[in-house]
């Protein structure tokens, strides 16, 4: 299993859940991490830095003989007017979400369809269908994901590859730190069910599209919270 | 020549790769002739792309090199270097020149 942006949040808590359910894991981040484990293998890449993924996935290849799972975590969020957003700022927010996700969905696609098994998993977020003002260039790359998802979920499903996303709300990360309180109340109240996500309700929709028996599920988007 | 040789063991250990998972009547023969891409093929769209896939692996693996081998370069040709096993080699060979001619 790859895990994208493995080192801290989300990406660090599924590291250790899977770890700890057996998998092995190779995970991805900007930074080392200091997670110790015997089943994981850390990464230190970009991941829209193509040479070093591809030569990520030629270790995974040689090393494990193939790939059954991948979760595309990695993201970075943006909190700005429209009006003031910097472009640069825009597109290393493509660069992370949208081509990120693409590369990593190509390279590990590759490896996953000479045994013809692969199940993928990309993010979204809640903020997509809730057309959140103030983060335009956050939700456009995260609409990109969910169109990249169901493109390539026929494009590899004769592979027996599955491509599915799971769309948080707001999480407890550092990504919403700097969200003021009143900002997140508001947000909640736009949910059926008003709270935060938790780490275990984003890990309970992946185990469900990792099984074995969810062959038949594929190009979903499960959002939480009843968005 | 010896080095077109070689890329075309490369290109027939992805063909046994992508046989495997091929039904009897579709399989590749391994040969320079053999034609990949076009009415004349036994491949459809994916075993070409399989093909493609793990001939990259194949040469990742063997011959120490990163290629793309469905570049931009690969998809302006007016001769589609995916016709036959022989161009295929040819335009490998070509990448590869490039490559280590920085």
């Amino acid at each position: 299993m790859v895990i994208t942006g493995a080192r801290k949040g989300i990406g660090g808590y599924l590291v250790d859940y899977y770890v700890k359910k057996g998998f092995r894991v190779v995970g991805c981040s900007r930074n080392a991490n200091d997670y110790k484990s015997d089943l994981y293998r850390h990464f230190c890449l970009h991941v829209s830095d193509e040479p070093k993924v591809k030569a990520m996935f030629r270790d995974i290849r040689r090393e494990y003989g193939g790939l059954d799972i991948l979760i595309n975590n990695a993201g970075i969020a943006s909190m700005n007017s429209f009006l003031l957003t910097p472009l640069n700022q825009v597109r290393s927010v493509l660069d992370t979400n949208v081509v990120g996700t693409f590369l990593l969905c190509r390279e590990a696609a590759k490896i996953m369809a000479l045994k013809r098994y692969g199940r993928i998993i990309n993010f979204t977020t809640a903020a997509v269908p809730l057309k959140l003002e103030g983060e335009a260039s956050y939700v456009a790359s995260k609409a990109s994901v969910v169109s990249l998802t169901e493109v390539l979920a026929r494009e590899l499903a004769d592979m027996g590859i599955t491509v599915n996303a799971v769309g948080p709300t707001l999480v407890e990360t550092d990504l919403i730190r700097s969200v003021p309180q009143t900002k997140i109340r508001e947000l909640l109240k736009r949910q059926a069910i008003g709270r935060l996500s938790r780490l275990e309700d984003i890990s309970n929709v992946i185990d469900f599209f990792i099984r074995p028996e969810s062959e038949f599920v594929t190009g979903q988007v499960i959002f939480l919270g009843g968005v | 020549m010896a080095e077109t040789e070689r890329i075309l063991q490369f290109i027939y250990k992805a063909i046994d790769e992508v046989n495997e998972q091929l039904p009897r009547k579709q399989r590749l023969k391994k040969s320079r002739d053999t034609v990949l891409y076009g009415e004349s093929s036994k491949l459809d769209s994916l075993g070409l792309v399989m093909l493609i896939v793990a001939t990259e692996q194949r040469i990742e693996d063997d011959f120490g090199l990163t290629l793309t081998l469905a570049s931009e370069k690969a998809l302006s040709m007016k001769n589609s270097p995916f016709k036959t096993v022989e161009s295929l080699a040819e335009f490998i060979l070509t990448l590869v020149k490039d490559t280590s001619n920085g």
